[in-house]
């Protein structure tokens, strides 16, 4: 089908220059030619008019994250194949149409990227940009190595109707595909509105940039008509909104620039599939470094707080801390991190927010992160110092119970090497526990008595605090070969 | 540490020859504890104090055999003292008033623990004659003089008389009790401008505030009166004639219950903010011979008038015709005794304690020597950007002393992890080097402040650099007014030289790089690299101060050959990125540099020559292109009051919708024991006000919002 169409294409472009009476280019100049288009996307006025408003061009951005010169592009010659609306006039064509796509690298390593131009036809998806994204997810599947979407697009190329519509089918379906194969990011730099905004979604994170992108499912207009709400675009889906109101983001950064570049560095953290170790960078941070000031820095008093952070920084190699969603239900803290240069998740109860008690976001935010360090070989390292779940109306209402399970769901379906280290107070230690295969140590305590728990053998050990990050170094070592299978299934249901 | 050894050793022989039968015990450098075992002392001693001068007696305590018990408070319970002591008790919660200062509950320890004997440390209770009188009375024993001395020295007017008496030369116009503001005035004009005005019981310098006219005298009269009351009970004030531009030059003495009293010689205190030292050396440049026995002699005489025993401070103003006059004396160990330890060799603490057991002094005052040079700089927890230092709070994320320099002490009573709380005195520690000489003790001083790694709370070793690396503190030609003097706009940090500028941004482009480079090893990696051939030049672009400067950075071999502002240098160093200190060499020039912080976005700081610098790093390309990033709107700081520190509300005088003018008086925040009066950047209408007296704010918090 979509040959036929191509040639038909190829056909009326011959037409159009015989009747012309002019001979075609030669070939060599005619790629040169396209080539240059292709690379200036809308043309100067609008990638003008994208910078007035604080943005990269797609291709500008390209280069920002991936490692200089390579970058491989993919598609630059690729048409939308519309002819409604005068849309096959040769104005209204563009090479590469409004999506940059190929693969590159990020520090030495194999990334797939596409990029929306928002200069052509402002970014709006038509059936060749989807498949131009189709394509490097399918190659990203398969060679395995992660997708970076940089959306700014507009929407659906409202000129191709359903056709543009099936394209965000074909992209869902693969962000499904994918989901738990390649790691899959979103970076949001525009907007991003209506069924576009699932495939952000669908991936495992989306990172946005403040005060210039949008996510929503329909715009201030369409509320104000139907639910008569007076709202702006940056209330209903702005960054400030979707990283501490939602939960919708995961973390929002300053500008195109910041955000580029904090991207670069979360890519290091991740391995290139899920048939990939976490990587294990070079690291100057002795495994064996005692932390004195952890024999302090939990208060004994049970109800007294401290800063979970502290503790994380003062452990992780180089204090070096990269936090998923640290503006959403702060009362759990996750984040990625590394251990004698080895890529970890973090968990670990915030008794700074709320007493760190569980609640149904933190439980939502801590199940969602778990799974991704296990569907990718992340070990987990978990901080424990919980009161409980929050009771209340509003949580059972909200069904607590349900959400709560799904922490518990992953923690026990994860089968990566888990270590738990109880700071002060476990209530849910148990929760915690994966029977066999997980480390866990406690802190002594002066008043929370760790004896019964150890005696029963409930935790493994009861350590110095000073030397957590000894034992934890040591302990990821021996864990490295860990190996558990589940039983056979399609999938496990959990708990949504 | 060889050098410290043979120094002891020194003092060994010195001993010795002296009295055969000391053997020499010591294990802290750059002073001798030298301990007689047949000598009797006591056999367990309570320090009521906290911090680093409560860890310095426990050291000598410990040298000594003698068992130590700390007291501290609830927030305490971590601290270094109590880890220390042999034994500790909690005497009550944070506020000093309620623990430090709670002489019942200190008296019930002593009873609890049967300590002999107390050491007070300096501060807190160290110079209270109702506490040594409680102890006397239940037959404990006080390191100190007795109740007498310190209350003839504690009153500021009594001890004047007595100096005049004793033939010791005081300031002029010297006068007495004040009773109200209109008296201050009569009485400022009688002696005639500028005057000083302080709370009569107060010590040191805290609370001294200086009339050039009848309105600040009526001000300063109300501010300490009321500082005299809180901080006191006892609101009595001192009026006294100001000397401009003095040096503060103080003479340590020692004397026993024998009658016998020595001068240990000076220390120069003149650079002070806010009337509290910040760099102490021993000797001091300015003093000859002459001078220097005249203040001696006087100050012994002075002490054998109130039959003073223990250790003792007589503070001396010295003009610049070396004209000095009696200040004050202090009853009690100093914070900068360190310094005197260093040149004498004695250990005070322990003098202290003999003395106060009954001993004679062991020394003649020929026996008492000027070795070397030390110099003591107070390392605070402030931001010293902020009037030459406004007390910061938080915890210590990751601390590290510069005891691997050589020559180098210091008393401190923190750690890592530990918080600096807005309830105490917010010094970290005290930094003493020493040499044969004043300029190698000023460049181990240097050495040793760029080697001190503090994290996670503000603190002055930027301004500190600066003074002992100043010109006119070089060649000794400094007074009080050293700081206000030399930074007339306030202190803005080291000032870079062309060649320094080159030397930070090659650094800071080679410690990229490095970073960059590291960030590309994967080890162990399954795949097959598909790198292209590694890079070996990097065009960035750098951001220090208000200039961007081209830098090209080019890997040559293990080290980096950089280019700046048309100027090759060439960077070497081990590279270790996780350690807190680094030591670089740029075309053969060493320098340990500190990189403070660093992001994704290219942005780090990076501590150069005490200072620390943001700096913004991108690559070339990065550059370009933030010229289109937008930029973000600034808050508007005229009509909002933030707190410049952290505190207690004293007192808001607004509320909303009063109009206020510049320079009115908004609130008054207390911190570290100083009212700070807060006042309106602009005129207007009082919008909002976010405090109350009795509050507990934090550095930055939001006080009041004018419309």
């Amino acid at each position: 089908m979509a040959a036929v169409r191509v040639l038909r294409r190829a056909v009326r472009l011959c037409r159009g220059r015989a009747a012309s009476g002019a001979r075609p280019p030669p070939v060599p100049q005619r790629i040169e030619e396209k080539r240059r288009a292709a690379l200036l996307g809308g043309g100067q006025a609008r990638i003008d008019a994208q910078h007035k408003r604080g943005k990269l061009t797609a291709r500008e951005r390209i280069l920002l994250l991936l490692d200089p010169d390579s970058f491989d592009e993919y598609d630059m010659f690729v048409e939308h194949r519309c002819t409604d609306f005068g849309m096959d006039s040769s104005k209204n064509k563009y090479p590469g149409d409004s999506v940059v796509t190929g693969r590159g690298r990020i520090n030495g390593r194999l990334a797939y990227v596409f990029s929306q131009d928002f200069t052509v036809f402002g970014g709006s998806l038509s059936g060749a940009h989807a498949q131009k994204i189709c394509k490097i997810m399918d190659q990203a599947a398969m060679v395995g190595a992660p997708v970076i979407g940089l959306n700014d697009s507009g929407g659906a190329r409202i000129q191709e109707g359903v056709e543009s519509l099936a394209g965000y089918a074909d992209i869902f379906l693969r962000n499904v595909l994918c989901s738990g194969v390649i790691p899959q990011i979103s970076l949001i730099m525009g907007p991003c509105a209506g069924g576009a905004v699932y495939s952000p979604a669908l991936t495992d994170f989306t990172f946005m940039v403040k005060d210039t992108s949008y996510l929503f499912i329909t715009g201030p207009d369409v509320v104000k008509s139907v639910t008569n709400e007076d709202v702006t675009q940056e209330q209903l889906g702005g960054a400030k909104t979707h990283t501490a109101v939602s939960g919708v983001a995961h973390r929002a950064f300053e500008n195109d620039i910041d955000a580029l570049l904090n991207l670069r560095e979360f890519f290091n953290y991740l391995p290139l599939s899920n048939r990939d170790p976490a990587p294990v960078c070079e690291c100057h941070d002795p495994s064996d470094r005692l932390v004195p000031e952890l024999d302090t820095i939990v208060p004994s008093e049970s109800t007294k707080a401290y800063d979970m952070l502290d503790i994380i920084h003062s452990i992780v190699d180089e204090r070096e801390f990269f936090e998923i969603m640290p503006t959403y239900a702060r009362n759990i803290v996750v984040g990625f991190a590394r251990m004698n240069g080895r890529t970890v998740g973090i968990v670990g109860n915030q008794p700074k927010v709320a007493s760190g008690c569980l609640d149904i976001n933190s439980s939502v935010k801590g199940a969602r992160f778990v799974r991704f360090c296990d569907a990718f070989n992340i070990p987990l390292i978990t901080f424990v110092d919980v009161p409980g779940f929050l009771p209340g109306t509003a949580q059972e209402y909200g069904g607590i119970i349900r959400h709560g399970a799904k922490l518990l769901f992953a923690f026990a379906e994860a089968t990566v090497p888990k270590i738990t280290v109880i700071t002060r107070k476990g209530a849910v230690q148990i929760i915690f526990r994966g029977k066999e295969a997980n480390a866990e140590e406690e802190y002594v305590d002066k008043f929370a008595n760790p004896f019964p728990a150890a005696m029963r053998g409930f935790v493994d050990d009861i350590i110095q605090p000073s030397t957590t990050r000894t034992r934890i170094c040591h302990d990821l070592d021996v864990l490295a070969s860990k190996s558990q299978s589940s039983p056979w299934k399609k999938h496990a249901n959990i708990p949504l | 540490m060889a050098y410290c050894n043979r120094f002891n050793f020194l003092f060994l022989l010195q001993w010795e020859t002296l009295c055969s039968r000391w053997c020499l015990i010591t294990s802290h450098k750059l002073y001798s504890t030298v301990y007689d075992p047949n000598e009797k002392t006591f056999e367990k001693l309570l320090i009521a104090n906290r911090g680093e001068i409560a860890c310095r007696v426990i050291k000598t305590c410990k040298k000594m055999g003698i068992k130590t018990v700390a007291i501290h408070s609830d927030v305490d319970a971590n601290a270094v003292h109590v880890k220390m002591a042999d034994e500790a008790v909690c005497v009550g919660p944070a506020p000093t008033s309620k623990s430090y200062l709670n002489m019942d509950a200190i008296m019930e320890v002593i009873r609890k623990t049967r300590a002999q004997a107390v050491h007070p440390g300096y501060g807190f209770l160290s110079e209270n004659k109702e506490f040594a009188r409680r102890l006397a009375s239940e037959g404990v024993t006080f390191i100190g003089p007795d109740t007498h001395a310190i209350q003839a020295m504690g009153d500021k007017i009594e001890s004047k008389l007595l100096a005049k008496n004793a033939k010791v030369n005081t300031i002029p116009g010297f006068d007495g009790v004040v009773k109200d503001a209109d008296e201050a005035v009569r009485i400022a004009r009688e002696i005639g401008y500028p005057v000083m005005i302080k709370a009569s019981a107060g010590g040191g310098g805290k609370g001294m505030r200086i009339a050039w006219d009848d309105e600040e005298t009526r001000e300063g009269f109300r501010f300490s009166s009321q500082e005299a009351a809180s901080s006191f009970g006892d609101d009595r004030l001192l009026i006294e004639k100001f000397i401009d531009n003095p040096r503060h030059i103080e003479i340590q003495v020692l004397a026993d219950k024998h009658g016998n009293a020595l001068w240990l010689n000076e220390r120069e205190c003149s650079i002070q903010r806010r009337n509290q030292k910040v760099v102490e050396e021993a000797p001091s440049t300015f003093l000859d011979p002459e001078t220097r026995r005249a203040m001696g002699e006087q100050a012994v005489a002075l002490a054998k008038a109130v039959k003073y025993s223990s250790a003792g401070t007589v503070e001396f103003l010295v003009d610049s015709s070396k004209n000095f006059y009696f200040l004050e004396m202090n009853t009690r160990l100093q914070v900068e005794h360190p310094v005197t330890e260093c040149i004498t060799g004695l250990d005070l603490v322990q003098e202290m304690i003999r003395v106060a057991k009954g001993y004679p002094l062991r020394h003649t005052q020929a026996d008492i020597p000027i070795n070397g040079w030390a110099v003591e700089c107070r390392v605070y927890a402030e931001d010293p950007y902020k009037s030459f230092g406004l007390p910061s709070i938080g915890k210590l994320s990751q601390y590290q002393e510069p005891l691997h320099v050589p020559n180098v002490r210091v008393d401190s009573g923190i750690q890592q992890g530990s918080d600096i709380s807005i309830y105490y005195d917010p010094m970290i520690s005290k930094l003493i080097t020493y040499g044969s000489n004043r300029a190698e003790a000023l460049k181990r001083m240097e050495e040793a402040l760029d080697n001190y790694v503090i994290r996670g709370v503000a603190h002055n070793i930027s301004l500190l650099r600066e003074v002992i690396i100043h010109p006119r503190f070089v060649q000794g030609d400094i007074s009080t007014k050293f700081l206000p003097e030399v930074y007339p706009d306030g202190f803005k940090g080291h000032k870079l030289t062309d060649l320094e500028r080159r030397q930070l941004l090659a650094t800071a482009a080679s410690l990229y790089v490095a970073e960059q480079l590291r960030s590309q090893r994967f080890l162990g990696t399954p795949r097959i690299p598909i790198a292209k051939s590694k890079r070996s030049s990097w065009e960035l672009s750098v951001h220090l101060g208000d200039g961007i400067y081209p830098v090209a950075v080019s890997k040559d071999g293990s080290s980096f050959s950089v280019e700046v502002d048309g100027m090759k240098l060439n960077v070497t160093s081990e590279w270790n990125l996780a350690s807190p200190l680094l030591s670089v060499t740029i075309d053969g020039t060493q320098r340990t540099i500190q990189r403070i912080s660093r992001n994704a976005s290219g942005e780090t700081s990076i501590q150069f020559l005490g200072t620390v610098y943001k700096l913004q790093i991108l690559t070339k390309v990065a550059a370009e292109l933030s010229k289109y990033m937008p930029e973000k709107a600034a808050e508007d700081t005229s009509s909002i009051l933030r707190s410049p520190m952290p505190g207690t509300v004293v007192a808001v005088s607004v509320k909303p919708g009063d109009m206020v003018s510049e320079g009115q008086e908004i609130c008054v925040i207390e911190a570290m024991k100083m009212q700070n009066s807060m006042i309106a950047a602009k005129t207007g209408k009082v919008k909002a006000v976010h405090c109350k007296a009795g509050d507990t704010v934090g550095e930055e918090d939001l006080l009041v919002e004018l419309e």
